[in-house]
């Protein structure tokens, strides 16, 4: 990125410009001028997302062989495809601001890009791709929603069409765990360990607290982001803590409490280092998630080649037919 | 979209519209890179038709797309908008006519 050095009369004009239609809620489109630093936070932030759908197939791949039953390996099928799609939705939506999908895929690979932290972390048993779709899934609904009011119009459309979709991988999660958590008192132990576990981790997703967060100021004044980490973190807590009550599960923070001043549940203090040592590539899974990642992309160039080669004969057959 | 990033590390970009709904216009959904035409056809269904109601794709050679200039769009688009009189209520019904 090159810096701004000093603005000319005429860019002066442009960013006015620019500012005043954000300010009047205006979509933002690939066409239309943008301040460089706009479209750098937006590269950033639009690919970590798509990283993070693609990397979030893993932990649940991990679980298709062994689901409980054909209807739970058929949902976890759709849903780790969804996944995919997701990703491939929003990387075309980067690839609007100049972009090359190859050029990201390379970033991630390298494992010089970042994606969501919470894909870092195990999944130990079945409950797990419960927890996964209840948690995990819902609290990527409630930044979703949000960004699917953002101002550049690519990337708010890519969030309503998977903002569609989510609703099911947060549904079939909540199931597996409702029934987990009415079986036998092992099941339900089992569930139990898989919200402990994920609880956490979850409330991480959100980011780093708002105090500690350098992007959020610009990212909420360029309506990129319309809502504060702390903001979407709270609104998370007070949707799930009845959740878990209704399927007679705890969770695992004992500040937990409903504060009837702010009608709003209190949460615990969130240990930022584990937060950050995990973001710097130091969780239970980062290397082996990378690794897999690699592993699929050189074991599936062969894929890549047969395209082409399938492409190449057609485009032979049809010069040589019109001949 | 359609610009000088479709260079040799990757595929060509593809525009994708799909119908939803015998009926319905065909509406811009994305986009995805795909080799060939029928390629781009199946990925497309897969990307972006694995539920609800697509009847029909269409794919687009991004490159084939020549887009109206968004930095004139004033002034372009200008002239549909001072001809008041291609609206129907430019014109004055006489009193008394309820069911026109």
């Amino acid at each position: 990125m090159q810096q701004e050095a000093e603005k000319s009369p005429d860019e002066t004009a442009l960013n006015e410009r620019f500012e005043a239609r954000i300010a009047a809620g205006e979509t933002i489109e690939p066409k239309d001028w943008m301040p460089e630093r706009y479209r750098h936070q937006l590269v950033r932030m639009m690919s970590q997302h798509a990283h993070s759908e693609i990397v979030g197939m893993l932990p649940e791949g991990n679980w298709i062989t062994r689901a409980p039953s054909l209807k739970r390996k058929m949902s976890l099928i759709a849903k780790v495809q969804d996944e995919a799609g997701h990703g491939l939705y929003i990387y075309c939506g980067t690839e609007t601001l100049g972009v090359d999908r190859a050029e990201l895929v390379d970033q991630l690979l390298s494992g010089k890009a970042k994606y969501s932290s919470i894909f870092n972390y195990p999944t130990l048993t079945w409950a797990d791709m419960g927890t996964i779709g209840w948690f995990v899934d819902g609290a990527a609904i409630v930044n979703q929603t949000v960004l699917a009011k953002a101002s550049y119009g690519p990337y708010a459309r890519a969030m309503i069409r998977i903002c569609k979709e989510e609703n099911f991988h947060k549904k079939q999660g909540y199931e597996i765990i409702a029934t987990l958590a009415s079986g036998t008192p092992a099941q339900k132990a089992m569930a139990q360990d898989a919200v402990n576990r994920w609880w956490w981790p979850s409330l991480m997703m959100f980011g780093p607290s708002d105090a500690d967060s350098p992007n959020t100021a610009e990212l909420i004044r360029w309506r990129v982001k319309r809502k504060t980490n702390d903001e979407l973190r709270q609104r998370f807590v007070d949707l799930t803590v009845p959740q878990a009550q209704a399927v007679g599960l705890t969770l695992p923070d004992p500040a937990l409490r409903y504060n009837d001043e702010t009608q709003h549940w209190d949460f615990g203090p969130i240990d930022w280092d584990e937060f950050w040592a995990v973001v710097k590539g130091n969780g239970p899974c980062n290397r082996e998630r990378l690794q897999a990642r690699r592993d699929a992309h050189e074991n599936g160039a062969w894929v890549r080649e047969a395209a082409e080669a399938y492409a190449a004969k057609h485009q032979r057959a049809q010069a040589s037919s019109a001949a | 979209m359609a610009d000088a990033n479709n260079g040799e590390t990757q595929w060509p970009l593809w525009e994708i519209f799909a119908q939803e709904g015998e009926g319905a216009p065909h509406e811009h959904v994305g986009s995805l890179h795909a080799p060939d035409a029928e390629l781009a056809l199946q990925n497309a269904r897969d990307v972006y038709a694995r539920r609800g109601s697509i009847v029909s794709l269409w794919v687009v050679p991004s490159v084939a797309i020549t887009a109206s200039p968004s930095d004139e769009a004033g002034p372009f688009f200008e002239p549909g908008a001072d001809k008041v009189y291609r609206h129907p209520q430019f014109y004055k019904i006489p009193r008394g006519i309820k069911g026109f």
